[in-house]
């Protein structure tokens, strides 16, 4: 039997080609361990840190000069108190945009810049909704540095990332099911109602709390607001001051004093317990309600 | 839209009904086409706000002033200077920073999900992976501050508490998740044949990789950087807690630096009076931040557009 070809030879050609792209896998590898690796060091020391003003009286105390006795309870409720007013607002305008974008708008020049106006929005630093926000919503608009104002700001701030998601949600339903509905005899706007909505719900869930998760967690805009940060009080109304929890985070990382950087450990423990119960909540309804057509 | 006629029903209660839902299907599209208006508002809203008062901050401050001055010192009591440029230096240093910590290993760790890994790492990693996007960037910000910036002053005793370097790294790990998903989406979007391809012709997936997915994935990888570029010269919270308030025009990295997010959130968290220039001036660095941001988006979107191959 001849031999065409010459192992050695050609091992000895490849060998540190083969070498090299081992190399490469390592190294790659690597990278990608060590991306895991910082959200796992970034946890762990926020939860070690955090643990030690982390307690009942620490939710239900109001900030204190004094790191022991320092709470979040007004930061606490009023992110909630912000998020009434969020939800709703992004959820309404959101969904009715990706209607409109999806099912009437045709392909022209002025739903063109509509959509990209929509994309432009998206990439714009969260500290500048902050100044329109304090321009439009706390002077111009009278509505002080309250709930009302912050909360509509944050509305506008999370508005492209809940449209997207809705208008990915409504493509997902199948033309199938709108033309059944048609033949039953349902005008467009019932066939929007009954039968597209309910379809794209879980969808349009699932990204919106991903979205709302971001307004809770969004510092700048409440800064730049002037939003305050110290407040020994509830909020009462819409148009009661408050303060949030980043905000508080944000104070009690500021200050001189050693001791309130644990606090703020513990504030950020708790405000990343809430992200987690709300990606929990946008997984499980991910999970329950994905359907396929 | 003709509707059965129930029992009982009489013909003119019937058309009566009918066109009230005509009504309704008329008038939906116009109601929600206003909703729709409302994101362009929003936009109309952000560039009137940021024109209007940065007009007016040139009326007290000359923009030659503005543009090409090298001292920012606006709280100065007898002689207040605004010359953006320390401000641009400092947003720059952090973004050059982060992006020489995020695109060397977010490439890398696309290149591993994309080429090496299974389908199956594939699907426990990237999850993970966007949980790192979630991180609010306060959170960032204190790690910044009580993490990393004692960490690095073991190694660099010389390194300032407040300073470029740290706030820079951790803006880097903040846009890690958006290059590595990015990336890996426009490696992935390459077809099976042209891998196929060069693998037939012998060469490693190391070869494979570096000289056949990346060049045609080129476009999209591009795109991911500039966006990340833009999302780190607008993040604010890292750089007001980690980087500090002195506004500088000089290369260091290891010294205290201002950034144009920053100097907005100062002048905000200070309470400076309704009308005053420090007032505007705010404005006008955040029109200058906008700008900059908008460039970004804009050049990303069309690189991801017209260099977008077809197979």
């Amino acid at each position: 039997m001849t031999k065409y070809i010459d192992d050695a030879l050609v091992m000895k050609r490849i060998k540190t080609r083969l070498r090299r792209n081992q190399m490469g896998k390592g190294i790659f590898f690597l990278a990608a361990v060590f991306a895991l690796f910082i959200l796992v060091v970034l946890i762990a020391r926020m939860i070690f840190q955090g643990l030690g003003y982390f307690d009942w009286d620490f939710l239900n105390n109001f900030s204190s000069r004094f790191p022991e006795k320092a709470g979040v309870k007004a930061a606490l409720v009023g992110s909630v108190y912000m998020m009434l007013v969020v939800i709703p607002t992004s959820l309404i305008i959101g969904v009715a945009t990706a209607i409109y974008l999806e099912e009437y708008a045709r392909n022209n020049r002025w739903n063109n810049f509509i959509r990209a106006n929509i994309s432009n929005l998206a990439g714009v630093p969260s500290i500048v909704f902050g100044l329109l926000g304090l321009t439009i919503f706390v002077r111009l608009f009278g509505f002080g540095k309250s709930i009302l104002a912050a909360g509509l700001t944050m509305s506008l701030l999370i508005l492209p990332v809940i449209i997207v998601a809705a208008q990915e949600a409504i493509r997902a339903v199948p033309k199938e099911m709108r033309e059944a509905s048609y033949a039953m005899g349902a005008t467009k706007w019932q066939t929007i109602m009954h039968v597209v909505l309910p379809a794209s719900v879980p969808g349009i869930l699932t990204g919106s709390i991903l979205a709302f998760s971001r307004a809770i967690g969004e510092t700048a805009p409440l800064v730049v607001i002037g939003i305050p940060v110290i407040v020994h009080f509830l909020p009462n109304g819409l148009l009661s001051e408050f303060t949030a929890l980043p905000l508080q985070i944000y104070d009690w990382a500021k200050r001189p004093q050693e001791e309130f950087q644990n606090v703020a450990a513990s504030g950020i423990l708790v405000l990343m317990i809430v992200l987690i119960l709300m990606n929990s909540i946008a997984v499980f309804i991910r999970n329950k309600f994905q359907k396929r057509y | 839209m003709p509707q059965r006629i129930r029992k009982g029903q009489s013909i003119q209660q019937w058309i009566g009904e009918s066109r009230k839902r005509n009504v309704r299907d008329k008038s939906m599209p116009i109601l929600l086409m206003i909703a729709s208006l409302i994101s362009v508002m929003a936009t109309l809203g952000i560039v009137s706000t940021l024109i209007i008062e940065t007009f007016e901050f040139f009326q007290r401050v000359s923009i030659f002033e503005y543009l090409f001055g090298t001292e920012w010192y606006p709280f100065s009591s007898g002689n207040p200077t605004f010359g953006v440029l320390p401000l641009l230096m400092g947003t720059l240093k952090v973004t050059f920073i982060a992006i020489c910590v995020a695109v060397p290993l977010g490439l890398a760790a696309a290149i591993y999900l994309s080429e090496y890994a299974t389908e199956r790492t594939r699907r426990i990693m990237k999850p993970i992976l966007e949980v790192l996007s979630g991180v609010p960037t306060i959170v960032y910000g204190f790690f910044a501050l009580t993490f990393v910036t004692p960490i690095l002053q073991i190694f660099i005793p010389s390194l300032k508490l407040f300073n470029a370097l740290s706030p820079g790294i951790v803006v880097g790990i903040m846009i890690l998740p958006s290059i590595i998903s990015l990336s890996e989406d426009a490696m992935n979007a390459v077809p099976n044949s042209i891998r196929e391809g060069a693998l037939a012709l012998g060469a490693t997936k190391l070869e494979v990789s570096l000289k056949v997915v990346i060049p045609a994935a080129l476009s999209g990888i591009v795109a991911s950087i500039v966006l990340a570029i833009s999302r780190a010269i607008g993040e604010t919270m890292i750089v007001s807690l980690a980087g500090g308030a002195t506004p500088t025009f000089d290369m260091n990295i290891t010294g205290s630096i201002q950034t144009m997010t920053a100097y907005i959130v100062q002048v905000s968290s200070g309470d400076a009076g309704f009308g005053t220039t420090i007032y505007y001036s705010m404005f006008a660095v955040g029109f200058t931040l906008f700008v900059f941001t908008l460039l970004m988006n804009v050049v990303a979107h069309t690189i991801s557009k017209r260099f977008r191959e077809e197979y």
